[in-house]
């Protein structure tokens, strides 16, 4: 026995290290037909670890006081070695973070990963996609922009509408009457240390889950039905490491081709990661002519005002925008389908899931934009579509005409 | 596939036709080149000789014009004003209480104010003064109305005065015309307030020509590292069916 074995065989007798290994990489069967959305997963991973890796750097040299934050951002830019690269990765990783996301939520639609056996998979993740909208709206605020501050003020505001305990409930938010640096100094430490744990927490629960039943595939059809007899290794599977390692290894690569082009050229992307207006030290007496969220919210936002108020109060949009989100916790409910991936849908799933993205899309084009009447007509179909997409999924996925699934993985 | 694309040109078309929705002001194009380090320069100049009375720009050091081809003798002896050290930030003598009685507003800090205006913005709003009488001032300004800031640079371009046109029953100007001329030639103006905002541009980010250099390098590493994963993963992959 080398002595490498040897230590391997110390540590095994006291911690499950080779077990380990074998259960989540080099024996962990994943189907063998992934496609282009499969990258997501573990590009998603990747985000996390830039922005956890860049986050502590930047709080080394960050200081999360209104009189300083947005001088200290520029000291960071200008001073501290190397600042601006890491800046500038945080940032660019923040709007990332949200592509890659999304991309990953399109693909659980496209081939029903949300399904049974999966739903809590489904449920951990939507749970990181609410934690991820908490952590990226309190971490624009750090740079004490004129955005970061009438940004939350509208956001925290939104807490106000809520009737009865919502006035008390929005100053119990910020700490003070107005945004001020008492919020800044709780926003701070929920950025960087009560989110980032809660969102560690879930992403190890969402894998465990995901490795407990296995990964869904393109066919949406269960590798594990079919396995070798001798063996019990599921015919369609192959070995996560080194398969899907080094096909992963060519998606990082890309994906950081595509990062790194914004980082280095275009880190403002137009004023859509970077806002212009929040080069402007954060004013409380000065309201910048429009105020929109960033690109990554304005879908909900632009639910949130399409909704007429009730008795002047703005309580219905708000409830409307959070149910936009739960109404994500029941898909694995709503979905009656025989077959779980698009391929085997019939045509009816096929036109609510692009009316639903060109939805999607659309309210975040609108939420950009000042609301005018056209607009908010818009805004209104475009939310009645959202919501129908799930309310009628019981009815449309039960009489959609569905093809026979393979016996096996197609290509 | 065919989904993919479609769905990636949305992507990238709504910002175009966000972008499309603002902007109602006609910008003049800045000519902005940061690789022209005598533009930067003389820009450098006009800003501490011209802005820095009133505005600061606290985010800047003094020596940090040595990325534009500056020595730290010749920053000392040239355009250092009102600092002891190469090493201190732009700021201004002048107290903001005293700005904000003497202006109505205190003079904003120019470190990153081509970021927040951006440069076509600032070529235009510095060519953009004119004399009016019912101001507090006696000038105003094309792009910003009511502007609390005088004309600093008036002994250079002149006096200009509107001329205007009506449209949709309004008033508007039409163009600004020369009334009293100044030191300069218009046109050597114009060059002048070029090289201010090409000077503001670098002084927005200044590590930004860095930036720029060291993507390239990036994204050639990347490109070959990436030719190297792709046989890799072929190779891991050839009895895969």
């Amino acid at each position: 026995m080398s002595a490498l074995q040897k230590m391997m065989g110390w540590i095994d007798d006291r911690f499950p290290l080779t077990s380990t290994y074998k259960a989540h990489l080099s024996e962990y069967y994943a189907p063998k037909n992934f496609n282009f959305w499969y990258f997501f997963g573990s590009l998603a991973m990747l985000v996390l670890v830039i922005q956890i890796v860049t986050g502590i750097f930047l709080a080394m040299h960050y200081k999360p006081d209104a009189a300083l934050a947005f001088m200290s951002v520029e000291y960071i830019m200008r001073d501290v070695e190397w600042g601006w690269l890491i800046r500038y990765m945080h940032s660019t990783g923040a709007a990332m973070f949200f592509i890659v996301v999304y991309l990953h939520m399109f693909r659980g639609l496209m081939y029903g990963s949300y399904r049974k056996p999966r739903e809590l998979i489904w449920i951990f993740g939507v749970l990181i996609y609410l934690v991820l909208m908490a952590e990226a709206f309190v971490g624009y605020m750090l740079p004490w922009g004129q955005m970061s501050y009438w940004g939350a003020q509208v956001i925290v505001n939104l807490f106000a509408a809520v009737p009865f305990i919502g006035e008390d409930l929005s100053i119990w938010i910020r700490g003070d009457y107005v945004i001020s640096d008492a919020t800044l100094n709780r926003f701070f430490a929920f950025h960087v240390i009560a989110l980032p744990l809660v969102l560690l927490a879930l992403v190890v629960v969402h894998l465990v889950a995901l490795h407990e039943v296995g990964s869904n595939n393109p066919d949406g059809i269960e590798i594990k039905k079919n396995k070798d007899p001798v063996t019990h290794i599921p015919l369609d599977g192959i070995p996560f490491h080194p398969y899907y390692t080094v096909k992963d290894i060519v998606g990082v690569i890309v994906f950081l081709m595509v990062f790194s082009a914004i980082v280095f050229f275009a880190p403002e992307m137009g004023g859509y990661f970077l806002e212009q207006a929040n080069f402007v030290p954060a004013n409380p007496l000065q309201t910048p002519q429009h105020i929109a969220p960033l690109w990554y919210f304005t879908p909900f936002y632009a639910i949130l005002r399409a909704v007429p108020p009730l008795f002047g109060s703005q309580f219905p949009g708000v409830v409307a925008m959070g149910m936009s989100i739960v109404v994500l916790f029941f898909l694995p409910w709503l979905d009656r389908s025989k077959v779980k991936s698009i391929r085997y849908r019939g045509p009816i799933y096929k036109i609510m899931l692009a009316l639903f993205v060109v939805s999607f899309i659309g309210l975040g084009y609108l939420g950009l934009l000042p609301a005018t009447p056209v607009a908010t007509i818009f805004a209104q179909v475009f939310s009645v579509i959202y919501f129908l997409f799930f309310l009628l999924m019981p009815w449309y996925t039960s009489i959609d005409k569905t093809k026979p699934e393979p016996e096996r993985v197609t290509g | 596939m065919k989904r993919l694309k479609n769905f990636l040109f949305l992507l990238a078309a709504a910002p175009v036709a966000a972008f499309a929705a603002g902007a109602s002001v006609h910008l003049d194009k800045a000519p902005v080149n940061l690789a022209d380090q005598d533009s930067l320069q003389r820009g450098a100049r006009v800003f501490v000789n011209y802005c820095l009375n009133c505005h600061g720009a606290g985010a800047m050091r003094y020596s940090r014009m040595q990325d534009i081809g500056l020595t730290e003798g010749q920053i000392k002896d040239n355009l250092m004003f009102a600092a002891e050290k190469p090493g201190e930030p732009m700021n201004v003598a002048m107290a903001s209480t005293d700005a904000k009685a003497w202006f109505g507003a205190a003079p904003p800090d120019l470190s990153v104010i081509s970021r927040a205006r951006g440069a076509d913005w600032l070529y235009t709003y510095l060519r953009g003064f004119y004399r009016d009488g019912s101001t507090v001032t006696g000038w105003n300004n094309t792009v910003f109305d009511k502007v609390g800031m005088p004309h600093v640079m008036s002994d250079l371009q002149g006096e200009m005065a509107p001329r205007f046109k009506t449209e949709g029953g309004h008033q508007v100007i039409e163009r600004l015309e020369l009334v009293k001329p100044g030191s300069m030639a218009l046109a050597e103006y114009d060059a002048m307030v070029g090289d201010l905002v090409n000077y503001l541009v670098w002084m927005g980010e200044p590590a930004q020509i860095q930036r720029k250099q060291l993507g390239i390098i990036v994204l050639i590493f990347l490109s070959v590292f990436f030719v190297v994963a792709y046989y890799l993963k072929k190779e891991f992959w050839k009895d895969i069916h």
